[in-house]
């Protein structure tokens, strides 16, 4: 639940040092992708004995104390206001203006991150995730250190989504706190939900499919406030959908359920 | 006697107010098979748990190798040599058979998140050669035409016995059983019980705990019968079998 959260910290380290400090568009990225990882690697520790529905308010309450900050602590985030006027980034001396550069760049760090995801998907290391998801017991007694793995994909999820607050901040050249709120969490999760958990291209189907599918509404010819809550309402409708007729989204292989239902 | 491979002294447990184990010793040797034996409640899979880790003893000491045991974590003692499979049989089902066996190798390369992208050559190779390894296993326990099936897909039986493979593939010395043959088919006891009785053959001691006594008889060098968290008798299964009290348990 707390994605939005890294992915909004992923944002305001990019937008605040290119800003204040004017660094190169290459080091804003990488050091908000670290500075995400750390707090990743802090949330991962401290709520690692917290198990299922529990882990998920603990990391909701991390996502709403982000929220507070960046909404309240006006001389460093600019509050409520956010933060204006994010410069181009500039790579290699190319300064990117157009929408089709941005394209090119997002989609070939998108690219780079699904072939990692596959790469860790297909390895000993997915294989021991994978396993960890079924039965931690059973992990353990293999000799794998649950915890670790646990902190690892979890900072490591982490940083992924500070990458994309980052793009998403030199993108749309101005960020304030209502882009970072649990909406954003809750939207990502249908992401992996509709387009399947436990796969590297599920997710990928999915976020096609939320963010194209709005837009065809807008075709439709309604009315921007209506079409704006028809939204949630479409996005709530395709949830319960498939939850009930497809729990393991589009392409994936594992249900969303309850562990103990399963048994 | 060779060297003591394990030694258990005065392991105390109990669970809100129950006594599981009271003042509970005992050891093994290199190569023995010790069978566990006793009605439901005497604190056998409490013994069990308590050595591999996963229940915290309130008192007593467990020496593995020289190296005291008690309160490390369970994927620590994995580690440090001590496999085991559970009376629950829990496996990965959503993984491959062959799957499940590579998961039970230890240090794996692949298995660092690092190595999968600064040494990906040494660890594709490394998961090649676990790879047959564990193809060999399979074959050896007459699984090999199911190494691609689902976990979940397997008769219960398959399970138990691919359960059993698992603790070949991690390279232990000790592997404990909790009712390795329990309610499974008289084909797959026998061959089940042919890979329990080579273990020794392979370097590893065996502590099991199983319900059907011919069976016990028939593969332990030792056996201690417990009732009520606590040894009542131990020795060699024809004393066990004479024993007055185990003949009264058993008997009624």
């Amino acid at each position: 639940m707390a994605h939005a959260a890294f992915y909004g910290i992923g944002a305001y380290v990019a937008a605040i040092m290119a800003i204040k400090l004017n660094c190169a568009f290459g080091v804003t990225v990488l050091c908000s992708i670290i500075f995400s990882m750390f707090f990743g690697i802090l949330i991962g520790v401290s709520t690692l004995r917290i198990k299922g529905d529990y882990f998920v308010i603990a990391t909701f309450a991390f996502q709403v104390i982000t929220f507070s900050i960046l909404n309240n602590w006006v001389g460093f985030t600019g509050g409520p206001d956010g933060i204006p006027g994010i410069p181009q980034p500039v790579i290699l001396g190319w300064r990117v203006t157009s929408s089709i550069g941005f394209l090119l760049i997002v989609g070939g760090i998108c690219a780079i991150i699904i072939w990692g995801g596959h790469r860790i998907g297909n390895s000993p290391f997915g294989r021991v995730l994978k396993a960890i998801r079924e039965d931690e017991i059973f992990t353990q007694s293999k000799g794998k250190s649950v915890e670790t793995f646990k902190i690892l994909i979890f900072t490591l999820g982490a940083g992924i989504a500070a990458l994309a607050g980052s793009l998403y901040a030199y993108y749309v050249s101005y960020i304030n706190p209502t882009s970072f709120t649990v909406m954003e969490s809750i939207f990502i999760i249908c992401i992996v939900i509709i387009g399947g958990a436990g796969s590297t291209w599920g997710p990928v189907i999915g976020a096609l499919v939320l963010v194209t599918l709005p837009e065809i509404l807008r075709f439709v010819g309604l009315p921007n406030s209506i079409a704006a809550n028809l939204r949630q309402i479409l996005y709530g409708g395709l949830l319960v959908t498939f939850m009930i007729w497809r729990p393991r989204g589009f392409l994936g292989k594992y249900a969303f359920q309850n562990r103990e239902a399963r048994k | 006697m060779s060297e003591e491979l394990l030694i258990i002294q005065g392991l105390e447990k109990n669970f809100d107010g129950i006594r599981a184990l009271a003042d509970f010793s005992c050891s093994l040797s290199q190569g023995q098979i010790l069978g566990l034996i006793g009605p439901n409640g005497a604190g056998k899979t409490t013994l069990l748990n308590i050595i591999s880790g996963f229940t915290t003893p309130e008192r007593g000491n467990i020496t593995f190798k020289g190296m005291s045991i008690v309160r490390m974590s369970p994927h620590k003692i994995a580690r440090a040599g001590i496999a085991r499979t559970f009376q629950d049989l829990r496996l990965i089902r959503q993984l491959s058979v062959l799957e499940n066996v590579l998961l039970s190798f230890e240090n794996q390369p692949g298995e660092h998140l690092a190595n999968l992208f600064f040494r990906w050559k040494q660890s594709k190779k490394q998961e090649a050669a676990i790879r047959n390894e564990a193809l060999i296993l399979l074959a050896e326990a007459g699984l090999a035409e199911k190494a691609n099936d689902q976990a979940e897909n397997l008769s219960y039986g398959q399970q138990k016995l691919l359960s059993l493979v698992c603790c070949l593939a991690a390279k232990g010395d000790l592997v404990l059983l909790d009712e390795p043959v329990a309610g499974i088919a008289p084909e797959m006891i026998d061959n089940i019980l042919g890979i329990i009785r080579d273990l020794p053959q392979k370097k590893k001691s065996v502590i099991l705990i199983e319900h059907n006594l011919d069976v016990v008889m028939q593969i332990c060098d030792r056996i201690i019968f417990m009732d009520a968290g606590t040894k009542i008798c131990e020795g060699t299964p024809g004393e066990v079998r004479n024993d007055a009290k185990v003949i009264e348990a058993y008997t009624g």
